[in-house]
């Protein structure tokens, strides 16, 4: 009984200096929502409560995690994990330039940012948790109504070049968390359940998930479009790609 | 107390898969070469078959593998996609087809057991060679879809939504062919299997 009691002692002393710098989290409570896409007959869908990353991951922290992981580094990362654009920014492996460190990383491919997650004992979050943390403003949980909130999000679809700013400089949102609207676009770790690309017409079997989604696309609800962007770029990628907008940050279902 | 200790173990072993590990290295190298860098061999996760066998990808190299993805419960187009495997099977050139593996990958672990897809596999007239049946955690599932581009997604508790793809992996593991739709013309793909299983 002892033993095991110290041996959880040790475990418990070792997991700060393995998970390494641990980026702040918050949590985020149970609740439904429809999201765009996904819900079956616009059933509302259940995100069971979890913790999210306050912030993307910024070009700092990534460095960090390749110094401890160099096979994931740009001259490393095996072409199966990531395609030639994998940071392509970065000046070297261990080397981000004049890039502002704060700035969040991008030019990440799925593999990477899941394993980077993986890394901090944590997780990519669900596209469900992600639309669900993001549908909040300042005050309320589910903002998505609000012809404010829309304009805000769709006029940052449209500036460029916001993945060189800082983390935390847009709103904080109802839960405590930044930059989830006006800095990067980022990862999901089902992304790749989206039915909107060009397969869809391919494939006849489809057509109907293609038409499901694009039935409440086509909805008068402009506060959908936002959205759709997201999902419609979701539904483009693959999981080797890459792009200077798209980052991540994590997400876990216990408490760190 | 036990209870508590296994959290920790596991919590620990997550923690330290993700550091890059040396001993991998220091294994001594394989009689055969050196897995390649679009290999999916390179994929450590854990499959069981429908015999329960516990399998890495990796002890399937070597072989032209032929893969889709599917679940055994599905209505819709699983069942058109094995007919079109069972299709490119049966086109096989004789003289190659045991260099070649035609294996049906579970997009639903949590109802296709080993039991289950032994079940769909025996009903199916498939569990025999060449066929080979699989399955992984649901994390794993993503994964090996997200290297395939194969997009999935749950839309009920019996139904999912999938891509008809059937990927064509040469003996090192690498994808050198896909084809897409259901009941398409396979002569491209037969051609590239019996190709590449020749080269063996």
């Amino acid at each position: 009984m002892q033993k095991s009691i110290l041996i959880i002692i040790l475990f418990l002393a070792q997991i700060p200096s393995i998970s390494g710098q641990e980026s702040k989290m918050v949590p985020i409570k149970e609740g439904t929502f429809v999201p765009l896409y996904g819900a079956t007959a616009k059933k509302p869908v259940n995100v069971k409560s979890f913790y999210i990353d306050v912030y993307p991951v910024t070009n700092g922290e990534y460095l960090s995690f390749l110094k401890k992981n160099p096979s994931f580094s740009k001259s490393k990362i095996k072409g199966i994990y990531a395609d030639k654009s994998y940071l392509s920014y970065w000046k070297s492996d261990f080397d981000f330039g004049n890039v502002n460190p704060k700035s969040p990383v991008a030019n990440v491919s799925w593999f990477a940012a899941k394993k980077y997650c993986e890394c901090q004992g944590k997780r990519l979050p669900t596209m469900d948790e992600w639309e669900y943390v993001a549908m909040a403003d300042e005050k309320k949980i589910d903002a998505r109504t609000k012809a404010e909130f829309n304009k805000y999000i769709l006029s940052w679809y449209e500036k460029s070049k916001t993945y060189e700013n800082s983390i935390g400089k847009t709103f904080k949102n109802y839960w405590g968390v930044y930059d989830m609207h006006g800095l990067v676009w980022e990862w999901t770790a089902d992304f790749n359940s989206i039915f909107l690309s060009g397969e869809s017409r391919k494939d006849k079997s489809s057509d109907k998930n293609l038409f499901c989604g694009a039935a409440s696309v086509n909805a008068t609800d402009l506060m959908d479009y936002a959205a759709f962007m997201r999902y419609a770029f979701r539904g483009s990628l693959k999981a080797q790609y890459s792009t200077r907008n798209l980052g991540f940050r994590c997400a876990s279902t216990t408490k760190l | 107390m036990k209870k508590l200790i296994i959290p920790f173990f596991i919590l620990l072993f997550a923690l330290q898969s993700c550091k890059d590990s040396k001993k991998e290295a220091a294994k001594p190298v394989a009689k055969t070469k050196e897995i390649t860098d679009l290999s999916i061999y390179n994929l450590p996760s854990q499959w069981t078959t429908q015999d329960g066998k516990n399998i890495e990808l990796k002890s399937l190299k070597g072989n032209i593998l032929v893969m889709v993805m599917i679940y055994t419960s599905c209505k819709a187009a699983c069942p058109r996609l094995v007919a079109d495997m069972r299709d490119i099977e049966k086109k096989l050139d004789l003289k190659t087809k045991k260099n070649v593996k035609l294996i049906l990958v579970s997009i639903d672990p949590k109802t296709d057991t080993p039991q289950k897809l032994k079940a769909f596999a025996i009903a199916n007239n498939m569990n025999q060679n060449p066929w080979i049946f699989l399955r992984s955690t649901e994390d794993n599932t993503r994964e090996f879809a997200a290297v395939l581009a194969v997009n999935y997604k749950q839309i009920s508790p019996m139904e999912f939504s999938h891509s008809n793809i059937i990927s064509v992996f040469n003996p090192d593991g690498e994808l050198v062919f896909q084809q897409e739709g259901l009941g398409v013309n396979n002569s491209e793909t037969i051609e590239k299997i019996n190709h590449e299983a020749q080269k063996i």
